[in-house]
């Protein structure tokens, strides 16, 4: 426990620095968009339907979803810009975040700009005039003032959920407070999750008061109190952002899928490329597209992906072959296209497989799917977030004329306990979890072979694809991890090992070290 | 009181919104300098809408307007209202403001420097009988509702202006504060030698307080005239039943002081 909480800390400057700089930025442009809009909107009440309408809108959309789509439009844009001016942006991690998380910040503060303006007492605002105000002066000496408790009330609220929102930007690359959330869910350290709701709840807090401050200051005219707000707010952010600033910018960038094998793997690289003398740096959480379009780009240098996921999402196959010709072709594939490395396969393949609990699988005389497919009817099945989703899936209900009498998603970590207990009787588990010997289950058989091979492969970035420092560094990795040693440093980093994956990827190390030297 | 020129000089002034009936239909109305009139009639008879009409707060339809000779369409709306004072009624001064703040208001808009501005307020203060310590950094809400029309009238003269519009600005006190507020602000116009035209509903506090009166209905001046030519005219229906209640009051007063 106490382990738990010295290595949250440790990354508290890294997740809260980019959370901070991430929200504080959202929060800066949103209010420099909504604020004229709202001013603009005045007397123009068509506009001001148009505008509440469309915000409305954006925030029906649910945060997660409104930041994910921001990856593939600025993608798109980026190779817009790339083909017109030669050079292009990351549409990795901040932009999109910033982008979305701007959005997210309008509803509530033109909501309240324009109620708070329209609130006036029309006779004050008549009387502005009659004392020889000018238009802008009267908004500026009595109708800002006026409304301001309605507005600063507008900007809390947003401030208060784009910090929140915010934690979700980790799954497009940007590192926050989610960070803490998103690994700890997949490793079951719930240590790591509280500490990273507490972060942004106590971050979520301190912005509020001094926003508070702020306002108490600026309606009883306290100077020194906006100055103190402000001044706060000033010193939050920079004590957050600066820290990061200073941090030399690492070598190399590792990325990682949100699941606890990718984060041992990827720790496994960093501190093989530490051991050579090289600094680098973990990005993790990032989804299957997102982390290939990100090697591509060069924003990364190197991941962990596997076979069939580059052959059925990349290549869009819906054939599978034997592995190591899936392997020749798709190398072959990644470099033609997109002048990526493949340096080659760890050893161990990370298939989705369908499994349930050994003694159910006895009683009911099933071994393979075309067995699971006779009791298919009266079963449930439970997958992860993708699965149901993917040409996997499809594949072998065609193959098989598999259905279930109910389907069902899924964090994984939660899968295997599920099928263990009966909530579920069938789960589309990995090969490679140590959970499935922990939890007694058994993989049934894909004589069809409606699945392709899941071998694990280490690709390097179109940018690295000649740096021998990182090649060499990285070598030592292929075909050294087999299976066995996959799954038991992948059950140490899950809830029940206790060990963070940095622990768990040292481990695996030694054991590639010890199974070398026999 | 002697004859001179109009300062304030309504000529076949109309303004209607739309198709509906007109608000004002072709009044001609001339204000002299110096003068204190009252403009009488019931809610909905148009008596703001000529008020509002002076400062540019509204233009009018069809005839002009003229300030100190000149048609207040040639002049630019903001000056002209910085230099005609305004008791809005229901008082209307800016909450988030103190009451030095409020009177300050206008001299602000015109650039004053700052010792004059502060001078200003403490004479002003002075002028309509509040406390300078006491009052000066109160907020409106602070304030009874007396002190806050006292504050009203101080910032309408803040700037030093010749003429002084006042919209029903005493009729939502009590009768004491409001009959001591008439009379000081009577004293006011004299000695500063204000032109003064004030909007109200009460026939009494007209013919107490103005020199002349002009009397307004659907949009249409009905009568005109000193209070005295009123009391003892008999123009118009209407008129006649205005000045009932009045005079009731005065012969019911007269009887009881009779020995």
């Amino acid at each position: 426990m106490n382990s738990q909480l010295t290595e949250a800390l440790a990354r508290l400057p890294a997740y809260l620095g980019g959370h901070v700089a991430v929200s504080v930025t959202a929060l800066l442009l949103g209010l420099a968009i909504s604020l004229p809009l709202a001013l603009l909107s005045m007397r123009r009440p068509a506009l001001r339907n148009v505008l509440l309408g469309a915000a409305s809108v954006v925030q029906t959309i649910p945060s997660l979803a409104l930041l994910a789509l921001f990856y593939p439009l600025l993608l798109g844009l980026a190779a817009l810009c790339e083909r017109a001016f030669g050079a292009s942006f990351s549409a990795l991690g901040f932009l999109p975040s910033v982008l979305a998380l701007t959005l997210y910040s309008m509803l509530p503060v033109l909501r309240n700009t324009i109620t708070g303006l329209n609130g006036i007492d029309p006779a004050i605002a008549e009387a502005a005039l009659g004392v020889g105000m000018t238009r802008r002066q009267s908004l500026i000496m009595v109708e800002l003032p006026l409304a301001l408790p309605v507005i600063m009330a507008g900007i809390r609220t947003a401030a208060i959920w784009v910090i929140g929102a915010a934690t979700l930007s980790t799954p497009i690359g940007q590192t926050s407070l989610g960070n803490y959330i998103f690994t700890g869910l997949q490793t079951q350290n719930w240590v790591s999750v509280l500490f990273g709701c507490v972060a942004a709840a106590v971050f979520a807090l301190a912005v509020d008061q001094l926003l508070a401050l702020m306002e108490t200051g600026l309606t009883r005219r306290k100077r020194g109190w906006v100055a103190a707000g402000g001044a706060g707010l000033a010193l939050l952010t920079a004590a957050a952002v600066i820290p990061g600033l200073s941090q030399t910018r690492a070598t190399y960038t590792i990325g990682a899928k949100p699941f606890t094998e990718q984060y041992v793997l990827a720790s496994l690289i960093e501190q093989r490329l530490r051991a050579a003398g090289h600094s680098a740096a973990i990005r993790e959480g990032l989804g299957s597209g997102v982390i290939f379009n990100a090697l591509r780009a060069g924003e990364i240098d190197a991941y962990v992906d596997y076979s069939g996921t580059i052959w059925t999402n990349q290549m869009h196959r819906t054939d599978a072959g034997p592995r190591a010709e899936v392997l020749a072709e798709m190398a072959k594939w990644l470099m033609q296209e997109y002048k990526i490395a493949m340096l080659g396969g760890l050893g161990f393949e990370n298939a989705y497989a369908l499994a349930m609990p050994r003694g159910r699988a006895q009683a009911l005389g099933i071994r393979t799917l075309a067995d699971l497919a006779r009791h298919a009817a009266s079963l449930s099945i439970a997958g992860d977030y993708e699965f149901f989703g993917r040409p996997e899936w499809n594949a072998v209900r065609k193959a098989y004329g598999i259905g279930f009498r109910e389907q069902r998603q899924m964090q994984p970590e939660f899968m295997y306990a599920a099928a263990s207990h009966g909530d579920v009787d069938v789960i589309a588990g990995y090969t490679s979890d140590g959970r499935i010997a922990q939890f007694e289950l058994v993989v049934l058989d894909d004589p069809r072979h409606a699945i392709p091979p899941y071998d694990a492969v280490l690709l390097v970035s179109p940018k690295r694809m000649n740096d021998e420092a990182l090649l060499a560094a990285l070598r030592p990795l292929v075909d050294a991890i087999d299976v066995t040693a996959m799954r038991a440093a992948n059950l140490r980093a899950s809830g029940g090992g206790g060990a963070s994956p940095g622990e768990a990827a040292r481990w695996l190390w030694t054991e590639i070290e010890r199974r070398k030297g026999r | 009181m002697t004859d001179t020129r109009p300062v304030i000089a309504f000529d076949n002034v109309s303004k209607s919104y739309g198709g509906a009936a007109p608000v004002l239909d072709r009044v001609s109305l001339d204000v002299r300098e110096r003068e204190f009139l009252a403009i009488v009639g019931p809610s909905g008879s148009g008596k703001t809408t000529l008020l509002r009409l002076v400062n540019r707060l509204i233009d009018p339809t069809e005839g002009s307007v003229r300030v100190e000779g000149q048609d207040v369409q040639s002049l630019g709306a903001v000056s002209l209202r910085r230099r005609i004072g305004y008791v809005f009624q229901g008082v209307g001064l800016f909450p988030h403001m103190t009451v030095a703040e409020n009177i300050a208001i206008t001299p602000t808009l015109l650039g004053w420097d700052g010792a004059r501005i502060s001078a200003r307020v403490d004479t002003l203060l002075d002028l309509v009988r509040l406390d300078r310590t006491k009052h000066r950094d109160r907020f409106p809400a602070q304030l009874s509702g007396g002190e806050g029309q006292r504050v009203g009238v101080a910032r309408a003269i803040a700037a030093e202006p010749k003429i002084v519009l006042m919209d029903e600005p005493f009729g939502a006190l009590d009768p004491l504060t409001r009959d001591a507020l008439g009379e000081d602000y009577r004293r006011l116009h004299d000695e500063l030698g204000l032109t003064t035209v004030m909007i109200t509903h009460d026939m009494l506090e007209a013919l107490l307080l103005a020199d002349r009166i002009a009397v307004i209905r659907d949009g249409r001046i009905v009568a005109e005239g000193t209070p005295r030519a009123l009391m003892n005219g008999e123009q118009d229906e209407y008129v006649r039943e205005l000045m009932a209640t009045p005079r009731r009051q005065a012969e019911r007063l007269k009887t009881l002081s009779a020995p």
